[in-house]
């Protein structure tokens, strides 16, 4: 599903060059439960951002559904992440003119999909994850962890193959936090592939296979091949 | 994204936030409104002074004095000295087939006196003709006699402004007054209505040409007012006019004859130009709305920067982006434009109830050149903000909350 090798990025700061990744590889089966943990600076978002098409590789190569990624212009990238990735945010990233019902809506917006099936799917959605009665509130009118539910209907919504979560509880109490991973974990088990950045071991140890990320490598992966 | 979807999306955005929105549309409907205003009065003005210039006749050719190359100028000031028009002249220009009739006209301003008041006046020698000529209408009694334009007579008649001040309310028909040292009676009053070109005839006093000539000592002319028989007519009248009188004086081309369509043609460039250049100095206010545009529209990008990396990861690409700012930009743009519209709209149906006489009307091309340019200017000033937006990396744009 998902295939880095050897992958590099190197940000410019001023004059020196930081390392945000160095010689990366990585390898993804499709429904796999993963977690990126390691300490600020590790390299752990650029990982995240790399694979979610929002970030490009300095060297090295990578691969999403068999497709290299290099090779494909910035739209062609962009359709990707429309129907493929799926991401939830620390901070939900919500439309704050938008009500709860327009900001899981945008995703179908954007890919020009009719208003009849729009409707029904954000019903569905809506409904599913137990926000029906919340359709018109806007963002600032719901709690957090509403809010991280409404955020991740709509990453869910055009039924992507990968969700990215980038410390999808940091910003909630423990309650609202384990209703979130519980949401989460139940799409992984229906079959969408779950890569979850977190600093909480506690979390980190529910996911199937590890990852622990320093200075840009990855220090450890408990589920590595062989 | 359906275009539908896309007008919904940023006419939100648009009025998220209703002072950034507000400052944006004004700016735009001031533009707007100025240009149009300033247009459609300049125009007015055009069609203003056009209607004067009809309403002193028609068919009309005036030969002055003076040899002048261009046409519809004033006759030269300096340089020859012209042999002087007379009456005879101008007689002889009645031989012509091509011309109806003729009016020589002398003027020159001089004391009107009804003791005890004393008013300076332009008087004006002129004969019957002259009344058919400019439509004048009477008050009251009636105007010049027709007869010999050589023999003159003591009578006179009076504007309605030179009426109300030498005689007040008193009937004037058939008093004595005094021009210079000559008593001249009255025969007839001009009615109030009318000012011809910045000439009011309300402050005119009309006598014989003739008495006019031996009043103010001279045998020249001030000019001969030509009627031709018909519009087609001018052209020939005109060369008829030219070779009488210079046959006349000796060979020489010495008189400049002024068709009304050359002045008029004149008067419509001059307005024409006054009115672009006024159009001009308005749009620079349009090009001031664009760059407030540009700027509350940069300030709208970074403050959304969120907004942007997050639909850049929900799989907009960049020309989308691009597409979203630029319609939030034309779309203010648009209503800024309309609003400027009928603002101009109002205040010329305004304007054009305080001063009917001055024929104030919406120049029909206007709104169409403001608003079109108000959008060109929205857009092509949207597009930095929105290339901008467009151009974010949004792994940055979301790393911040």
């Amino acid at each position: 599903m998902i295939h880095l090798a050897n992958v590099e990025r190197v940000f410019q700061v001023g004059e020196s060059e930081v390392h945000a990744l160095r010689h990366v590889t990585l390898h993804v089966a499709a429904g796999d439960y993963l977690s990126i943990m390691g300490p600020s600076g590790s390299g752990k978002s650029t990982l995240l951002h790399l694979i979610g098409l929002l970030d490009q590789p300095d060297s090295g190569t990578f691969e999403l559904d068999a497709v290299a990624v290099a090779g494909l212009d910035e739209s062609q990238q962009a359709r990707l992440r429309r129907e493929k990735i799926g991401f939830v945010f620390q901070f939900f990233h919500l439309v704050p003119r938008l009500t709860a019902a327009e900001n899981i809506e945008l995703p179908l917006m954007l890919a020009g999909l009719d208003l009849a099936e729009r409707r029904q799917r954000v019903d569905a959605a809506m409904a599913a994850f137990g926000l029906s009665d919340r359709a018109h509130h806007r963002p600032d009118q719901l709690s957090g962890g509403q809010r991280q539910r409404v955020a991740i209907a709509r990453a869910t919504i055009m039924r992507p193959a990968v969700i990215l979560a980038d410390e999808p509880t940091g910003n909630l109490d423990r309650a609202a936090g384990h209703e979130v991973i519980d949401i989460l974990e139940n799409l992984n088990r229906q079959g969408m592939t779950l890569i979850m950045v977190t600093h909480d071991p506690e979390l980190g140890q529910r996911a199937r296979r590890r990852i622990q990320m320093i200075d840009g490598r990855i220090e450890n992966d408990s589920g590595a091949p062989g | 994204m359906r275009p539908l979807d896309l007008l919904m999306f940023s006419s939100r955005a648009a009025t998220a936030n209703r002072g950034r929105s507000l400052l944006m549309l004004l700016a735009m409907a001031i533009g707007v409104f100025s240009v149009i205003l300033l247009i459609s009065l300049g125009e007015s003005a055009r069609l203003y002074v056009m209607d004067q210039f009809a309403s002193l006749g028609t068919n009309l050719l005036i030969v002055l004095p003076g040899r002048s190359e261009t046409t519809g100028g004033p006759p030269p000031l300096l340089g020859e000295t012209p042999r002087d028009l007379t009456l005879e002249d101008a007689l002889a220009l009645t031989r012509s087939p091509a011309i109806r009739a003729i009016c020589p006209i002398v003027a020159g301003s001089a004391p009107v006196s009804v003791p005890p008041l004393e008013r300076e006046l332009m008087v004006i020698g002129a004969t019957a003709e002259l009344y058919a000529m400019r439509h004048l209408t009477m008050g009251q009694g009636s105007f010049l006699p027709p007869g010999d334009p050589t023999r003159g007579g003591a009578v006179c008649v009076l504007g309605a402004k030179g009426k109300s001040e030498l005689f007040g309310n008193r009937q004037a028909l058939g008093q004595w007054l005094r021009i210079g040292q000559r008593r001249f009676r009255v025969i007839g009053v001009l009615s109030s209505t009318g000012v011809s070109l910045g000439e009011d005839l309300g402050e005119m006093i009309v006598i014989p040409v003739a008495t006019a000539q031996s009043l103010f000592n001279t045998d020249s002319l001030f000019r001969i007012v030509v009627e031709a028989t018909a519009p087609e007519a001018i052209p020939r009248a005109k060369d008829s006019i030219l070779s009488i009188i210079k046959a006349r004086h000796e060979g020489e081309d010495d008189i400049t004859v002024i068709t009304q369509d050359a002045v008029l043609a004149t008067f419509d460039r001059i307005f024409k130009a006054l009115t672009l250049a006024v159009a001009g100095v308005a749009a620079i206010s349009l090009v001031v709305a664009g760059i407030m545009i540009m700027n509350i529209m940069l300030v709208a990008v970074s403050n959304r920067r969120g907004e942007i990396g997050l639909l850049k990861a929900l799989g907009a690409p960049r020309q989308q982006i691009m597409r979203l700012f630029l319609s939030e930009a034309a779309l203010l743009s648009l209503t800024g434009a309309a609003a400027g519209c009928l603002l101009a709209y109002a205040s010329i149906r305004m304007l054009s109830a305080l001063y009917p006489a001055y024929l104030i009307g919406l120049a029909p091309w206007s709104p169409v050149i403001a608003v079109s340019v108000a959008l060109t200017t929205g857009i092509v000033f949207g597009v930095l903000p929105a290339r901008r937006a467009a151009k974010l990396e949004p792994a940055l744009a979301l790393s911040r909350r």
